[in-house]
């Protein structure tokens, strides 16, 4: 295990700001000085855009594009062909949704479940607009959790394509893919992973997994904003058509229309490509094996049940998912309204987030128009929950903010 | 005014009007003009109905439907209060001094504001200015074209 003494010694944000207890880290990450020093020295040091192949600074920057490439691909036990960076998790199911969509007819069937984020649900919206398929749902369980036997009911002859979160942003259970992906196969059913939210806190591995497709976004990785990850299993993610044309990505073209494009995972990167994201999220995923995803997953999970403990001593607290296998904590205070709740713990520095946290359809589920999530990061110590559970304490006092 | 001054006081009109909002609605009131007010960034989600006289120039009724903070909620329950019955030059006088002091952005006279007072110090809170006005800027939009 880890000193996370240490850690936070490594997060400039932390260092200069240690009155600031930061648990909305399924929003977003801080950034470690190595990831910061990586796109410097770039910036300082061999700055050009990979496609300009003429002079030797290219060939350096180009290299680090595609080490980063590699390091992600190790880092999820996938190939670096099987790699395609891109702007983000959205950008991926996006894209996904688009291409993909293309393979299907009428009557389709897309399976999804209630508690997927945004852009997990409003891409096959969008599909389902244009190409008349249906939207299934796998249903949840009193808890909240996706169970097997859920999934192998609700596929139907239709199904083509299940797409679900590895690990859910509100209630943070793991969904067992491994498990969906032996189901879907024998269907021949293409499996898509969303692992915003279990990328960055657990050891994932895609041929274990056997998943077809997972996506992530590099900022909830301790990396940059504006990088993503497609990793797409290489026979199917060759088939896929670019969604988006232009330098970069094309062999030749002419003036008739004629064109060929280059190689994948290359094909799916038009324009110039994010060269700071990739080599910021290349520093991030060092890091991050530096320390061992194992090892931070098993702290979150300390940091998780220390948390639970205390809020239970609380009266009038209400956690909806307090057996979440994750750093999530989503909640309630007797019946203050959630972004109340929230300015309060703000007017104590603690950082959370109020809302729907982009899970609209999941509120019905939880009977809540609104909820407060607490999502801890390897920084996090637990004298962070000790703040944190203090400011909640005191949440009938909510009003006092606005007097200060 | 006074009510400023004591904490205890400010809370418990908020409170009130969180609690038991004046000229809310369960369900679409019939005759009046409405407007659909939903941050994109949080979960406030409200209907601002209006019935207006173009005759006399004046606003007969304002109500309001939906669900958000304590802010944002008794923000336009005391809103409604203030702009019933007033002319339309009166009432954009009302709302431009109201976002004045609830964006701290210029002066503003407080006995125009009667109990709308309360959010005088809601701009230390910059995240949440756009609950304090999100019932301010529905009413004004419908009220533009007038």
């Amino acid at each position: 295990m880890f000193n996370v003494n240490d850690i936070k010694k490594d997060f400039p944000f932390i260092v200069k700001n240690p009155h600031i207890v930061y648990l909305d880290n399924a929003a977003t990450t801080q950034k470690p000085r190595c990831v910061v020093d990586a796109i410097s020295d770039l910036y300082e040091n061999y700055n050009a855009n990979p496609h300009s192949y003429d002079y030797s600074l290219a060939v350096l920057s180009e290299k680090a594009y595609e080490g980063a490439r590699k390091k992600v691909a190790k880092f999820i036990n996938a190939n670096s062909n099987e790699i395609v960076f891109n702007s983000g998790d959205t950008a991926g199911l996006n894209f996904l949704a688009s291409s993909l969509s293309k393979k299907l007819k009428e009557g389709d069937q897309i399976l999804l479940s209630q508690a997927e984020h945004a852009s997990n649900v409003l891409p096959w919206f969008k599909v389902k607009e244009e190409k008349q398929i249906d939207i299934g749902y796998i249903p949840l369980d009193d808890e909240g959790r996706i169970q097997l036997d859920a999934v192998e009911k609700a596929i139907t002859p239709n199904t083509k394509i299940i797409s679900l979160a590895q690990v859910t942003n509100v209630l943070g259970y793991k969904v067992d893919i491994k498990g969906i992906c032996e189901i879907a196969h024998k269907h021949n059913i293409i499996v898509i992973v969303d692992g915003a939210q279990s990328i960055p806190h657990m050891k994932v591995d895609v041929k274990d997994l056997d998943c077809d497709f997972l996506v992530f976004s590099g900022h909830k990785l301790y990396g940059p904003t504006g990088i993503g990850v497609i990793y797409g299993k290489f026979d199917i993610l060759d088939t896929l058509d670019p969604i988006n044309m232009g330098g970069g990505m094309n062999g030749r073209f002419d003036m008739c229309g004629n064109y060929t494009l280059i190689k994948t995972p290359n094909r799916f990167e038009s324009g110039t490509v994010n060269l700071e994201g990739a080599v910021g999220l290349g520093a991030a995923i060092d890091y991050l094996e530096s320390i061992g995803m194992d090892n931070i997953e098993k702290y979150e999970k300390q940091l998780h049940d220390y948390a639970i403990s205390k809020m239970e001593k609380i009266d009038g607290v209400k956690i909806y998912n307090k057996n979440s296998d994750t750093g999530i904590i989503t909640f309630n205070f007797k019946d203050i309204f959630a972004q109340d709740l929230a300015t309060h713990l703000a007017s104590y520095n603690v950082c959370v987030r109020s809302g729907q946290h982009c899970a609209k359809i999941l509120m019905d589920f939880l009977k809540a128009d609104a909820t407060v999530r607490a999502s801890f990061g390897i920084y996090n110590t637990f004298e962070d929950v000790d703040k944190f559970v203090d400011a909640l304490s005191k949440g009938d006092e909510y009003l006092d903010v606005y007097f200060k | 005014m006074s009510i400023l001054n004591d904490p205890n006081m400010i809370r418990s009109i908020i409170m009130d009007h969180y609690q038991y909002p004046r000229n809310k609605v369960d369900s679409e009131p019939k005759g009046y003009e409405s407007i659909h007010m939903d941050s994109d960034s949080c979960v406030d989600d409200f209907y601002i109905y209006l019935k207006y006289d173009n005759t006399s120039n004046k606003i007969i009724d304002v109500k309001f439907m939906g669900t958000g903070c304590t802010i944002s909620t008794a923000s336009i329950s005391i809103m409604s209060e203030l702009l019933i019955n007033k002319t339309k030059d009166e009432a954009f006088n009302i709302i431009n001094n109201y976002k004045n002091m609830a964006m701290h952005e210029g002066s503003y006279d407080e006995e125009l504001l009667e109990e709308a007072n309360v959010f005088s110090n809601v701009y230390k809170q910059a995240n949440r200015i756009k609950c304090a006005t999100i019932g301010y800027n529905g009413i004004e939009e419908l009220l533009k074209d007038k």
